[in-house]
């Protein structure tokens, strides 16, 4: 098992490292920082003299190294928009973003994974159906559209939630559902094909010949080895959520790291978009690797193999 | 955008059926505003937004004022002001005015300021407002002088505007990042906290100096927040999340019109929509634009009244000389205009050899149906002008390299009422001047420095006269504001895109 970990930990290490790297070369390919930094009304002269001073005229490698050097130490220098330190941008930003990534989590595994067994269960009838086409509509409707759409009914006709803004919980609800109701379909089939799967194996059946009631054999046998994807694939769905939190921060106006991360693409922000990718990056690759350690910690298979 | 449009349809019909709802704010005495983009910085010289520019307003205190509805310059924090030569400028400081934080305005604060906004280590955004000042001096207790780099009769027009006066201890105290979390000024509002990118509040302030053309403060407490989505602002009206929107598309604004509790208001801005052509042939040397009778052709082939009529909507106006007709120095008295008269342009055509018109290229960035109409119209005429639709930077990019043959273009003059401050941009050479006509820019130049008010008036008229007849640049028209707020609240708009809460309140 340690050996296992150390192996995934490294591999996940390098993932974070080849990530920063792309992301800061294709950074300075894509336009002239010191152009962006002087601003539109620059005389050449000052473009020149910026460079000097942020040391933009060094090789590129060094600049990375440097980069890199700060970026352990969490100084990831200052936004060009906001004049203020990037740490203290994104740390008042993240919590929102991970707040409704979390929430939204929650809310479709808890949609999801009931979905599935159900259908699972009542296999190719109606409800198998009907759970099914549930879960498909989240993931049809592009999730600004499924926002404006919960706006209107919940906040303008029902009255029942506010509009935008991330002050109360009861801000977090439409968007969480939003977001959460894309991930959905992708966890309901899983946990559906699991449990099929599962359901049609020996040790069920034996379960079942020993006089178990239904409910144990489900939940008890069948639905603890059917969730093993399921976990992998959730933390998956996290990272996307954090991605697409752009979109529904954006029309929940929700200023958290993927409206930043927006804003700052825009504005040609280069510490902020670097410092953003690097932070999302690790989360993700960080996600990932808890999820293989605690796939092969639920399946021996995995670890042995 | 399909998609959206039917949604909007659906946000109209569920006002209809949702009750009227309690809006909490008049009872809080606190006026919520919402904004697509948020300033940078606070401070007003480090950031060129509009909504910065509000906040400015509504904080800080200007040397004069220019009062919206009579257009006259009235004093503010100068008493008195005195030009002892073209480019030295004499002010009486009012006494008695105090900052937010108890410290009293003085002349020093103003020399301070000025001397400050122009130094290097400011790295001030927003340059073109202050770079006519040299420097200023104290020469007396309450008296400073400014020297300007050449002569400028515009400048009184500028001090009225974006130069806010900052409070000289404070600032050096807390520098420009202390004074961008918390902005001191002696205005009639005071900040009370500023949520980097996301809003800032105002609070009355009850020591405004008593006697300020601006009059006292009535609303309690300001909200600026920063909501990105159009449609979210909406909702947020509607459900009484927010008091007040602007920018609101003409489509949604027909809708808001027949919601209960929200009043909506259309009305015209500085602002101008116009077509720039290509008239030194950068684009390609055999560009038909080189030839007036092309560029004229354009000008008679498009209905601006049609469009004002049909798709821009209320408060807008046609414009036919090259700025603001409302700008110092802007006139169309004796400037040619071009009614509609699409056989007149078919017959200039084919005087300038092209009887079955040509193929060229358009360029835009703001309401693309405006500029689908313009194209219309040109096909009309023979004209296939292929749309190619940019974000503003990208648009002023390609204009800048000669790469684009016409470009729809706006211009809203920073709000200054001056005409320096829209030809002074696209006639007197600079990167966004496609015409290159040395004569205009040297008769502009003359307008710009000369002192003698009839004489700029004679210059500019000249000049804008040049201008239509060789149809170097085709005005359209105004753009009018969509406004939408609660029914509680009394406000008016101004032509200078620039709300002012300090005068608005409650029914």
């Amino acid at each position: 098992m340690l050996h296992y970990t150390l192996q995934r930990l490294v591999v996940a290490i390098s993932v974070a490292i080849t990530v920063s790297i792309v992301a800061f070369f294709l950074l300075h390919l894509s336009g002239d920082i010191a152009i962006s930094i002087a601003g539109p009304e620059a005389t050449p002269a000052q473009v020149e003299a910026i460079r000097q001073q942020f040391g933009l005229d060094r090789p590129l490698v060094v600049q990375y190294l440097e980069w890199l050097w700060k970026a352990v130490r969490f100084d990831f220098g200052d936004s060009f928009y906001f004049r203020s330190s990037v740490v203290s941008l994104i740390a008042s930003r993240i919590p929102v973003t991970l707040t409704l990534g979390a929430i939204s989590l929650c809310l479709s595994l808890l949609i999801a994974v009931p979905l599935g067994v159900l259908a699972a269960v009542y296999n190719g009838t109606i409800i198998d159906r009907l759970a099914l086409s549930f879960s498909v509509i989240g993931q049809a409707i592009p999730t600004f559209c499924l926002g404006l759409g919960l706006i209107i009914l919940f906040s303008v006709t029902l009255r029942w939630l506010p509009v935008s803004g991330a002050s109360t919980w009861k801000h977090y609800i439409l968007p969480s559902l939003a977001l959460g109701w894309y991930a959905v379909p992708a966890v309901m089939r899983l946990s559906r094909n699991g449990m099929l799967e599962v359901l049609s194996a020996d040790y069920i059946r034996t379960a079942r010949a020993k006089g178990l009631s239904p409910g144990v054999v489900i939940f008890k046998h069948a639905l603890r080895n059917a969730i093993i994807p399921v976990v992998a694939l959730a933390a998956v769905q996290f990272g996307f959520m954090l991605g697409g939190s752009i979109v529904i921060e954006a029309v929940f106006s929700m200023h958290g790291l993927g409206y930043l991360a927006w804003e700052a693409i825009a504005r040609n922000d280069f510490p902020v978009v670097q410092a953003v990718v690097l932070i999302l990056a690790t989360i993700y690759v960080g996600l990932t690797f808890l999820a293989d350690v605690l796939n092969a910690f639920l399946d021996p298979r995995i670890r042995l193999a | 955008m399909k998609a959206r449009l039917v949604l909007m349809g659906a946000i109209a019909l569920a006002v209809g059926a949702a009750a009227t709802s309690a809006y909490a704010n008049k009872a809080n005495d606190t006026l919520v505003y919402a904004s697509d983009s948020e300033p940078e910085n606070v401070s007003p010289y480090h950031n060129n937004l509009r909504e910065g520019v509000i906040i400015a307003r509504h904080v800080f205190d200007t040397l004069v004022y220019r009062n919206p509805d009579t257009g006259k310059y009235e004093p503010q924090l100068a008493t008195k002001w005195t030009w002892v030569d073209p480019t030295t400028l004499d002010l009486t400081i009012r006494k008695g005015v105090v900052f937010h934080n108890g410290d009293p305005l003085t002349a020093d604060d103003v020399v301070f300021t000025l001397n400050y906004v122009v130094s290097a280590e400011a790295k001030v955004v927003t340059k073109q407002n202050t770079d006519w000042i040299k420097s200023a001096e104290k020469t007396g207790e309450d008296q400073v002088r400014i020297h300007l780099v050449g002569p400028f009769p515009a400048a009184i027009e500028y001090l009225a505007g974006p130069v806010p006066i900052y409070p000289e201890k404070y600032f050096k105290s807390v520098g420009l990042t202390g004074f961008s979390k918390a902005p001191i000024g002696s205005g009639p509002y005071r900040v009370t906290k500023v949520d980097p990118g996301k809003g800032v509040n105002m609070e009355k302030n009850a020591n405004y100096w008593k006697g300020s053309p601006q009059g006292q403060p009535s609303i309690g407490k300001l909200v600026f927040r920063v909501i990105p989505d159009a449609e979210t602002r909406m909702a947020e009206l509607m459900t009484g999340g927010v008091d007040w929107i602007w920018r609101v598309p003409q489509d949604q604004a027909v809708q808001l019109k027949t919601a209960p509790n929200i009043s909506v208001l259309s009305a015209e801005t500085m602002r101008v929509g116009f077509l720039q052509f290509d008239t030194l042939g950068r684009s390609e040397k055999s560009t038909p634009f080189k030839d007036q009778r092309v560029r004229q052709a354009i000008a008679y082939a498009i209905d601006r009244k049609a469009m004002l009529d049909n798709l821009v909507g209320g408060g807008a106006r046609i414009m036919n000389s090259a700025c603001f007709i409302d700008q110092f120095g802007c006139t169309d008295k004796d400037v040619p205009t071009y009614a509609y008269d699409p056989a007149k342009a078919k017959k200039l055509l084919a005087e300038a050899g092209y009887p079955n018109g040509f193929t060229t290229e358009i360029v835009a960035y703001r309401e693309r149906e405006y500029a689908e109409a313009v194209i219309g119209y040109l096909a009309a005429v023979g004209i296939k002008a292929n749309l190619n639709y940019l974000k503003y930077a990208a648009m002023r990019t390609l204009i800048r390299e000669g790469k684009a043959p016409i470009a729809f273009q706006t211009w809203g003059s920073f709000s200054v009422l001056d005409a320096s401050a829209f030809t002074g941009v696209y006639f007197k050479g600079s990167a966004d001047d496609m015409t290159g006509d040395k004569e205009v820019g040297a008769v502009l130049n003359d307008a710009d420095t000369s002192v003698d008010v009839d004489k700029r008036l004679k210059l500019y008229q000249s000049a804008l006269k040049t201008i239509a007849e060789k149809s170097y640049l085709f005005p359209l028209f105004s753009y009018p504001a969509n406004y939408a707020y609660t029914s509680e609240l009394s406000f008016t708009a101004q032509p200078d895109e620039l709300p002012r809460f300090y005068a608005a309140r409650w029914k």
